[in-house]
Parts: C-alpha cells; sequence; structure tokens
C-alpha cells in the first residue's frame, strides 16, 4: 500500500487546533496532503454522527482536534468530544472498522509544530492501518 | 420510563444479516429521553449498521424513520402504505413497540435493536436508575416515598433484613439499602409510626404473579 494516500478528516476546533494549523502554515511546516480541516466552533460541537458520516463517505480516519485540558473556550466541550471519541472507538471496533481511525488530539493555538507533527503521525498510523475498509464495498454498491 | 440500552453490535449485526433493506424504526418517547432509540440513535445506529455491512461487502439498504410512539396503533399505521418495501423491521423502540410492530404487520419480521430494561428515574444526566417495578398496589405511602419492591433487593416489606450494614445493601457496598432509606426519610418525615406497623404479607396478585395485566378505562373506550 505505497501509494496509498489517506484521507484524513480533522475537525477542528476554531480557538486552538484550527489556528494551531494556520501557525503551521506560517510556518511553512509540512502536514500530508490528505488532511482535509473542518473548521468547527468547538471540539463539543462535533457530534459522534459528524465522524460516522466521514467515514461514511470514504475518509480514511478522524482527527477531532481540541483545546488543552482545562483551556477549552467553552469550559468542557473539549471533554465531551473525547468522551464521544471513546464511544466511537468502542463502536468501530464493533463493526471492524477499527478504532484507530479516530482519535481526540489536544493543542493550543499556539502550537503549529504539534499540529503538524499530529496531523503527519495520525497519517502515518492510518496508512498503516490501510484504506478504510469500506471503500471498496461502497464504490461496488 | 422504560428504559433501553441498545444491544450489542455483534448481535445486532447477526440479526440483520438475511437482510438487504430494512426500515429503522426510533421511537420519539422514553427510548429518546433515555438516548436509546430515538431520532439521533437512529441515525448512529443507522451509519454503523451500513458501515459495518459494508465492510463485510453486503451492503445494507437502511431506511431511517423515527414514529411519535411505536406502542399506539395510530402512529404505527403511518407505515401502512410503505412498509412492505422492507425485508424487515428493526425496531429501536421498547418491547411494547416493538410487539405492536409486529402485530400490526404479521408478515413482517421485526428485530428489537435494544435491550428494554427498567421503569426508572434519571438521576444525572447519563444515569437512570430502577425505582418501580410495576407492583400493581403501591405502598409509597407507607414507606416514605421509596420502593421496596424495586429498591430492596430481597424485595422485603418489614426490612432492613441481617445483610443491611452502615446503610448499604449487602449484595453491593455501592447500592443503597432501600430499608436505611426508608427508615431516615421516616424519620425526616416523622412518621416513624409507619415503620412500626407490621405490613401484612402482599397480595403479588396485581403484580406479574397474577399473569399479564390489562387495563380497560371503559369511560374512555371509543
Ligand atoms: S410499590 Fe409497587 S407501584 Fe409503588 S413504586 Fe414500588 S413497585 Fe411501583
Ligand atoms: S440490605 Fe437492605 S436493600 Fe439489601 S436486601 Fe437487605 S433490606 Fe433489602
Amino acid at each position: 500500500m505505497s501509494d496509498f494516500e489517506p484521507v484524513v478528516v480533522v475537525f477542528a476546533c476554531d480557538y486552538c487546533a484550527y489556528t494551531a494549523a494556520d501557525v503551521a502554515g506560517r510556518m511553512n511546516l509540512e502536514y500530508p496532503a490528505g488532511v482535509r480541516i473542518v473548521r468547527v466552533p468547538c471540539t463539543g460541537k462535533v457530534d459522534s454522527l459528524h465522524v460516522l458520516r466521514a467515514l461514511e463517505k470514504g475518509a480514511d480516519g478522524v482527527m477531532v482536534a481540541g483545546c488543552l485540558e482545562g483551556d477549552c473556550h467553552f469550559k468542557n466541550g473539549n471533554l465531551r468530544a473525547a468522551a464521544r471519541v471513546k464511544a466511537l472507538k468502542r463502536l468501530l471496533d464493533d463493526i471492524n472498522i477499527g478504532a484507530g481511525r479516530v482519535e481526540m488530539v489536544r493543542m493550543s493555538a499556539g502550537q503549529g509544530a504539534v499540529f503538524a507533527e499530529t496531523a503527519r503521525d495520525f497519517a502515518e498510523t492510518i496508512r498503516e492501518m490501510g484504506p478504510n475498509p469500506i471503500k471498496p464495498a461502497a464504490q461496488a454498491a | 420510563m422504560i428504559t433501553a440500552t441498545r444491544k450489542p453490535m455483534e448481535e445486532i449485526l447477526k440479526s440483520v444479516e438475511p437482510f438487504r433493506k430494512i426500515l429503522l424504526l426510533g421511537c420519539n418517547e422514553c427510548v429518546t429521553v433515555c438516548h436509546a432509540g430515538g431520532r439521533k440513535e437512529v441515525a448512529l445506529l443507522g451509519a454503523a449498521l451500513r458501515l459495518g455491512r459494508l465492510q463485510k461487502g453486503q451492503p445494507l439498504e437502511v431506511e431511517e424513520l423515527t414514529l411519535e410512539r411505536q406502542c399506539d396503533p395510530e402512529y404505527v399505521e403511518e407505515l401502512a402504505r410503505t412498509v412492505d418495501q422492507y425485508d424487515a423491521v428493526c425496531s429501536m423502540a421498547c418491547g411494547c413497540g416493538v410487539q405492536t410492530i409486529a402485530e400490526r404487520y404479521p408478515a413482517l419480521p421485526v428485530m428489537p435493536m435494544v435491550n428494554t430494561e427498567f421503569m426508572g428515574a434519571s438521576e444525572a444526566n447519563g444515569v437512570w436508575a430502577e425505582r418501580c417495578a410495576g407492583c400493581g398496589d403501591c405502598v409509597l405511602g407507607y414507606t416514605g416515598g421509596i420502593c421496596p419492591v424495586a429498591r430492596c433487593s430481597k424485595r422485603i416489606f418489614n426490612g432492613p433484613c441481617g445483610g443491611s450494614t452502615k446503610g448499604k445493601c449487602e449484595i453491593s457496598k455501592d447500592v443503597d439499602c432501600a430499608w436505611q432509606l426508608i427508615w431516615d426519610r421516616l424519620k425526616e418525615l416523622g412518621q416513624t409510626e409507619l415503620y412500626s406497623k407490621l405490613m401484612e404479607p402482599k397480595d403479588w396478585s396485581t403484580a406479574r404473579d397474577g399473569g399479564p395485566r390489562r387495563i380497560v378505562r371503559e369511560d374512555m373506550a371509543l
């Protein structure tokens, strides 16, 4: 699977991860081309269904990127998101899609380097897992 | 309200294995409140089913719908025109809803997607606890508003039993002894004389022991 370029959807919180991605851009830091960023007001607003829909539409992995613990602009949105991601991991394992395809990550707005590194690492993990197993079947259907 | 929890995915996937097109049917009442089978859970399970089946290379068509109430014939009637299109109905309602659908559409397999649990009250967000066992002859007025049928592990009426320790039930340190709760509450209410009064053996024929129960209100019948 050397030519497999994973599509990773990142739900990035406006107050931290999205800004961090911006900083990464200004610092000319590279992260994989398959990383697609969806800006959200808070990871607390990321519904389990958003993650499942992304996977249904063929994303290979989904990253929910929120603020550092204790630093959520809306107090505990990132903790709620983390609880959802935990439940989703169980569900994804139960349907053999793989818990590893969704991850909760945290960073502050200034951490452009952390964003780039986290995105690279996650994309690498997904590359190792291989494409979302539903892709061929979804195309055939 | 009636509480329920989603069945394990493995069991669900197995139960829908023979089908290609299903109606995934939620209910807007109790199972919505306990986050087991409302519109939201229908959407989540729908996505999970599609993903799970695609992963196996056996795509499943899932139509999602949530009725106002699945245990009332007038709402269930809404399906009459479309129900033939499906190989099966996968119901996320409580057992009453599932059975109402099965009775109205006898030619169609109806699969439960949730396990119906108990009559419970909400203790905190995301936490429900058993509060009533529907015994058909309520004694809450004598027990400080705490039910010995649903909340005492032995359903005893002149408690506590010898296993009560430091306010906890002998089955687990995490379970309050119902009779301790009853005593504390009666003291608070200044009604300890209720506690001293011996309760007669309970007539369980009003409960499940009397066979399946019905309520008939002649004054309501059309
Ligand atoms: S006494 Fe019977 S009706 Fe009353 S709360 Fe307990 S189980 Fe329910
Ligand atoms: S310890 Fe209390 S709640 Fe448990 S069985 Fe005995 S009386 Fe009932």
